[in-house]
């Protein structure tokens, strides 16, 4: 019912709300003092809150860049959690002015869904995890397995395809909340458990014998886990891209949150730039100047972001992978601060 | 309501005063006036709300309408009653029938169930057993008292995930099996001339309904009483078997075996679909329990001493002179209980049963991205549903009320 009201409140929202309203996200973010970020309900290493309530992970630090870049300030969000069906309506009727919740980028999402994809923070891909005492090595021995998995994501349409594609059967057991479908998983309602790979290890962490449960090799998917804003706000969109790329450049540069003072003083015309010492390269997007100073030194170049969250120093230890910067063999490019 | 209230006393004021002169001042024509402006605002109300959502609409670049009905969802769903799956290409169009179907038989199921077992309770709560009687009371008291979310979440999580997997499964035999992946029971397959099963039950039905009705007249006219009960149940059950081994055992049962992760074979009951059942039944019967209790009781003792000093034995007397009377009193709220209980079949989204809410108003409105649409869908299905049940309990009320003559 609670679902219910916030579907119908939402729709109530976009037959009431004045039109015209869409390109000025950030004079709200700014009047307001505060951004306000759309987050998962609870997935270790990206959307979590710690035992004192303080929300911490990759899609967080996110959501602390983007307030430091507008608003001078990381501690300036409120974290609104959204489980898989509300978040695109959430976004859309304007109860949050970004999505960051490991969301994948999808051409329909980017484009019916009317949503506007930013900068990929995580490369994923769907993957499996079964009990171990199954003996299975491979998702290919799914045939007639039940497998859990959360409603409304691209993860319920990707194991539709799999199985269809490799003609095997298989029953779907579909939750609406994430924690909804481990339980269940984890009850033994379901042979299998499927969803991103980042979250198959962030959910095993989570289990009551995580060493009982093995994640299978198979990758089924394409899961490039995006922010997002609402279509018609460019400027808006804009500043969303770049602190994802300002992030990215710093790590790239060597810029990191112990460091950044000292290389406020650092010769190369690149770092200069990059940290507002040279050239107004804020003003063009509507914030202050010094807005890659904010990221890194509140929260952080992409690199220490990642390990902090997921990578080496979280319990999750997921490898650096597909998401190490371009010059070290990942997909992690930004373009230049100029 | 009150526009009508105002033309009503306008008409006793235009009697005392028959001639006001002006026709600005003629309270009928104002009454009028004041309807119409109501009509046109609520009239604006709509419109603007309509256009203010498609102009918005637009400005995403999305278009308001039903279209996507008929694009191929791409899911699965595990519950359906008619064939459904992402590899026929199955549209949103058939989710939305699909979760509807889902919806109807567990609100069917669990209205009959309720009706019955509320019945049982509320009887039982004016037993003269003092057990009998402190049971039904604490039954209700606790179920009555308990959110049926948090029901629904135990009889899932606490009664039903901790049974065994299907390698373990608990056996009763005859190829029923109890796991953590529900109830596998053996599934009836049809082989020609199985219909004229069917038309037994149906033939059975008729004359057992038309026995009755010839057994009532007969007793009204001469006294002579006939086992009505037992006539009807030899035919209801006698007939179909007769017919069965008449047009050659065309009845199989396929048994389901245990093989690789699952069974294969027979027909699957899932733990979603009994839990959801179990929990509406069981806090939807608290409540009737309580209504039939209070129309029992608004029944005049006055009525029972009655009926006992002409000689009627204590079935007769419930069943002719305390029922019909009770019912009348029970009948209405009965009908609301019966509209609670659909609407907290919505409730199924908690604990993963695929009713309308979960598939169509879920994953359906997530992927297709038509929220809008999709939500006026799921409303005015569950308006339909209602103002149909109530429309038949109005009618079966209409019925039982008392007639004046």
């Amino acid at each position: 019912m609670k679902y219910f009201f916030a579907l119908l409140s939402a729709g109530l929202a976009m037959a009431f709300a004045a039109g015209g309203a869409e390109a000025q996200t950030l004079n709200q973010v700014k009047q307001r003092g505060q951004l306000i970020c759309g987050t998962n309900t609870g997935l270790a290493g990206f959307a979590l809150p710690d035992p004192q309530g303080n929300w911490a992970g990759l899609d967080i630090d996110y959501c602390r860049a983007i307030a430091a870049a507008v608003l001078g300030d990381a501690t300036k969000v409120k974290y609104v959690p959204l489980d898989a069906t509300s978040r695109f309506e959430s976004l859309k009727s304007g109860a949050v002015d970004v999505l960051v919740r490991n969301t994948t980028w999808t051409l329909s999402r980017d484009s019916a869904q009317g949503l506007d994809f930013e900068a990929t923070n995580y490369y994923d891909g769907q993957g499996f995890m079964v009990r171990k005492k199954m003996n299975i090595n491979s998702a290919l021995e799914l045939n007639g397995a039940s497998v859990c998995v959360q409603q409304g994501t691209t993860t319920e349409l990707n194991l539709a395809d799999y199985f269809r594609s490799n003609k095997m059967k298989y029953e779907v057991v579909a939750f609406k909340s994430d924690e909804e479908t481990v339980k269940a998983y984890d009850s033994g309602r379901c042979d299998a458990f499927t969803t991103d790979a980042s979250g198959l290890a962030a959910e095993r962490v989570k289990l009551a014998t995580p060493d009982d449960h093995v994640i299978l090799p198979e990758i089924i998917s394409k899961e490039p886990l995006a922010s997002s804003v609402r279509k018609g706000d460019s400027q808006w969109a804009t500043i969303v891209r770049w602190v994802h790329f300002a992030m990215v450049d710093a790590e790239e540069a060597g810029v990191t949150s112990k460091n950044v003072d000292e290389m406020m003083k650092s010769p190369n015309p690149e770092v200069k730039r990059m940290l507002g010492v040279e050239g107004k390269f804020g003003e063009g997007l509507g914030i202050p100047n010094d807005w890659v100073v904010n990221i890194v030194r509140q929260v952080g170049n992409y690199g220490e972001v990642f390990d902090r969250n997921v990578g080496a120093g979280s319990p999750l230890k997921l490898p650096r992978g597909l998401n190490n910067l371009w010059t070290k063999g990942g997909l992690q490019y930004a373009p230049p601060i100029r | 309501m009150s526009t009508i209230g105002s033309s009503g006393r306008a008409d006793a004021a235009t009697l005392a005063a028959p001639s006001r002169g002006s026709f600005i001042n003629d309270p009928k024509t104002r009454a009028i006036f004041w309807q119409a402006v109501l009509v046109l605002v609520i009239a604006y109300l709509f419109y603007s709300a309509i256009e203010n959502a498609r102009a918005n609409l637009a400005a995403k670049g999305q278009v308001f309408g039903f279209d996507f009905l008929s694009a191929p969802g791409g899911f699965d769903i595990n519950q359906h009653l008619i064939s459904f799956s992402s590899e026929e290409g199955s549209t949103y169009g058939r989710a939305f029938l699909v979760g509807l179907i889902n919806t109807l038989l567990v609100s069917a199921i669990g209205i009959v169930l309720a009706t019955i077992l509320g019945f049982i309770i509320g009887i039982a709560r004016l037993s003269t057993n003092w057990i009998v009687a402190k049971v039904s009371q604490i039954y209700v008291e606790v179920l009555r008292n308990i959110p049926l979310l948090l029901q629904l979440i135990f009889w899932y999580n606490a009664v039903l995930k901790p049974l065994p997997n299907p390698r373990n499964a608990l056996s009763f035999g005859a190829g029923i099996f109890l796991s953590n992946r529900g109830l596998t029971i053996p599934e009836p397959t049809f082989a020609p001339g199985a219909e004229n099963i069917a038309y037994a039950l149906v033939i059975a039905l008729l004359f057992a309904f038309a026995f009755r009705h010839w057994a009532k007249g007969r007793q009204e006219k001469t006294g002579q009483q006939y086992p009505t009960g037992l006539v009807s149940l030899v035919s209801i059950v006698g007939l179909p078997l007769l017919a069965y081994f008449l047009s050659g055992l065309p009845l199989h049962f396929d048994v389901p075996v245990q093989k690789g992760f699952n069974f294969s074979g027979g027909l699957q009951v899932y733990p979603e679909f009994v839990a959801l059942v179990l929990g509406l039944v069981l806090y939807t019967a608290a409540f009737i329990a309580e209504i039939v209790r209070a129309g029992i009781q608004a029944v005049s003792r006055g009525q029972i001493e009655a009926a006992h000093a002409l000689g009627l034995r204590q079935k007769p007397t419930l069943n002719l002179v305390v029922i019909p009377q009770a019912m009348r009193v029970i009948t209405p709220p009965l009908t609301s209980q019966f509209l609670n209980l659909t609407k907290n079949s919505s409730l199924a989204v908690a604990i993963g049963y695929p009713d309308l809410v979960q598939i169509f108003a879920g994953t359906a409105l997530n992927q297709s991205a038509k929220a809008i649409e999709i939500m006026l869908m799921t409303m005015a299905v569950y308006l339909a549903i209602s103002l149909v049940t109530s429309f038949v309990m109005n009618v079966y009320n209409r019925r039982m009320a008392l007639v004046e003559r």
